[in-house]
């Protein structure tokens, strides 16, 4: 059974769990971001007041968007400039009774929201940062908090950001179907982006973005549920995210793949990203958020590093190269080719791929320019990147590893 | 709401006068014109002279100082612009993307303000 919850904990994760949602169908009836939120973090403070002595109502979601409404209502009848935005708001305050569910009462225009966050007029570090905010209701001190910034500084980066959006007259709606595929490659990017930045984190402050982006993206699935690349981005996450505690040793240093426990991995989490995975490939629009999916679900479904089935995960690899031809993916399309029975076009590969820009203070590559040369037979030159990836690596139990191989080389 | 598309390029990038690009460049700017003009978003829009013409002036003590030259010397300068009446940022971008001088320079789009009576 699980803990009660102190009832401090129970607000928090209800303002939490309702806080894009109301202020997205908010924001898009007063048509103001900066002003939605003023009200709506009102209503919140009301809430913790309240609460606590008269209960927490049947519905918090609809207590709390009335109450925030009917601040925004307020002010708005002490403030002439927005006699405009006062018809619709009434509306909005009349389709939410005192115990409607949230689901009927409340228009969910996260979708709206999410695109204006996501908006290429915005640098991309403040749609990760609004993204956080509007959408996952993290407060301004713990986005601060993982991008290692001053509060005051990602403070001031959200107001300048919701002032572009007012005076710059970014909309609030999904995008005309010519810009709907860029735009949307843009909000899957910043969901991506939340959730490497979780995923590598070492930092405590950081970790939870995994699961906040996770969150985020079962949010998008609702709402597009026919989307492939959607539930390839989904399927990616739950993939990458499930082998999180075979990744690293008992004191947090990295392991390679090669090390890992599997029985650590979360089998669970395993079989539902590929469940994801595979209805989202029956659709037939192939992407690269689906193909890293597939990727990661032949490592993650198969039962050692020697079972891997390498022939299908270099043909993956070179999809995907067609699709976003990064060094990087051309990195593991040479590796999975070297384990796939073509050992000598993976080095080749590697080989000319010296030089790069991207690529030359890229551990993984060194490491894995060592692994090929010793495997080709070029001892002298697999000791000499043995020793570059040895030096670009943060984890001491990879070292550790990498010097095995090294000194186990004869010659 | 309105939107000023400032239209910037390198001097000598883009088809030049007396070559055989610049007749389509520029009938390329009259349907741009004449489609702003058919739908409504047209409010005004000009060429400049070049940046060769250009002089600056400022006050400083009450003594005007005259400079030859641009406000700032770098290599993409202003050559005209657009006044459009655009319903949103999207549509003003999806306008000036239109605009036959964002193939080879940028079309900075800036929001007009909108002064509380």
């Amino acid at each position: 059974m699980p803990l009660p919850l102190s009832l401090d904990q129970t607000i928090n994760g209800v303002v939490r769990e309702e806080w894009g949602r109301i202020l997205a169908a908010l924001t898009k009836a007063i048509g103001d971001l900066q002003l939605a939120e003023d009200c709506l973090q009102e209503a919140v403070a009301r809430a913790i007041k309240r609460w606590p002595e008269a209960g927490i109502p049947d519905s918090p979601a609809a207590w709390l968007i009335r109450t925030a409404r009917n601040i925004a209502i307020d002010r708005f009848r002490r403030d002439a400039r927005h006699d405009r935005a006062l018809p619709e708001l009434t509306l909005l305050a009349e389709t939410v009774a005192e115990d409607d569910p949230i689901d009927e009462a409340i228009p969910d225009k996260r979708l709206e929201m999410i695109f204006t966050c996501c908006h290429p007029a915005l640098e991309e570090k403040t749609r990760v940062a609004l993204t956080l905010r509007t959408l996952g209701g993290l407060t301004t001190e713990e986005i601060a908090a993982s991008f290692l910034d001053a509060p005051a500084t990602m403070a001031q980066r959200l107001v300048r950001a919701k002032r572009k959006i007012r005076a710059a007259g970014i909309p609030y709606r999904i995008p005309e179907t010519s810009d709907l595929p860029e735009r949307m490659q843009a909000v899957l990017s910043v969901i991506y982006l939340i959730f490497s930045r979780g995923n590598t984190a070492t930092a405590a402050q950081s970790q939870h973005l995994s699961a906040e982006a996770i969150r985020l993206g079962r949010i998008l699935c609702q709402l597009l549920p026919d989307d492939a690349e959607v539930a390839g981005l989904l399927a990616l996450m739950l993939l990458t995210d499930a082998r999180k505690a075979g990744r690293l040793d008992r004191d947090g240093h990295f392991l390679p793949l090669e090390q890992q426990n599997r029985r650590r991995w979360d089998k669970a989490r395993i079989a539902e990203g590929d469940s994801i995975l595979r209805k989202a490939l029956g659709r037939g629009a192939v992407g690269p958020y689906q193909l890293q999916a597939a990727i990661s679900a032949c490592h993650a479904t198969s039962p050692s590093w020697q079972d891997t089935n390498w022939t299908e995960i270099a043909a993956l690899y070179g999809l995907l190269i067609q699709m976003v031809p990064t060094p990087v993916v051309r990195l593991n399309h040479a590796v999975a080719l070297s384990y796939a029975g073509q050992l000598e076009q993976g080095y080749a590969i590697l080989n000319g791929l010296q030089g790069n820009a991207t690529l030359r203070e890229y551990q993984p590559f060194h490491a894995a320019r060592a692994d090929l040369a010793a495997r080709s037979g070029d001892v002298s030159a697999a000791k000499k990147h043995y020793a570059k990836a040895i030096a670009l690596s943060v984890s001491p139990t990879e070292q550790l590893f990498l010097s095995a191989k090294s000194d186990s080389l004869s010659g | 709401m309105q939107y000023i598309c400032l239209i910037y390029s390198a001097e000598g990038a883009g088809p030049q006068r007396g070559t055989a690009d610049f007749g389509p460049f520029m009938q390329a700017y009259g349907a741009f014109t004449a489609e702003m003009q058919e739908t409504g978003r047209f409010i005004a829009g000009d060429a400049l002279q070049s940046v060769a013409t250009a002089t600056c002036v400022s006050v400083k003590d009450g003594k005007t100082i005259t400079t030859d030259g641009p406000f700032a010397e770098t290599k993409e300068q202003l050559g005209g612009y657009y006044l459009l009446d655009c319903e949103s940022l999207d549509d003003a971008l999806a306008q000036a993307a239109k605009i036959p001088t964002a193939q080879h320079g940028r079309i900075e789009v800036r929001p007009l303000v909108v002064w509380d009576n």
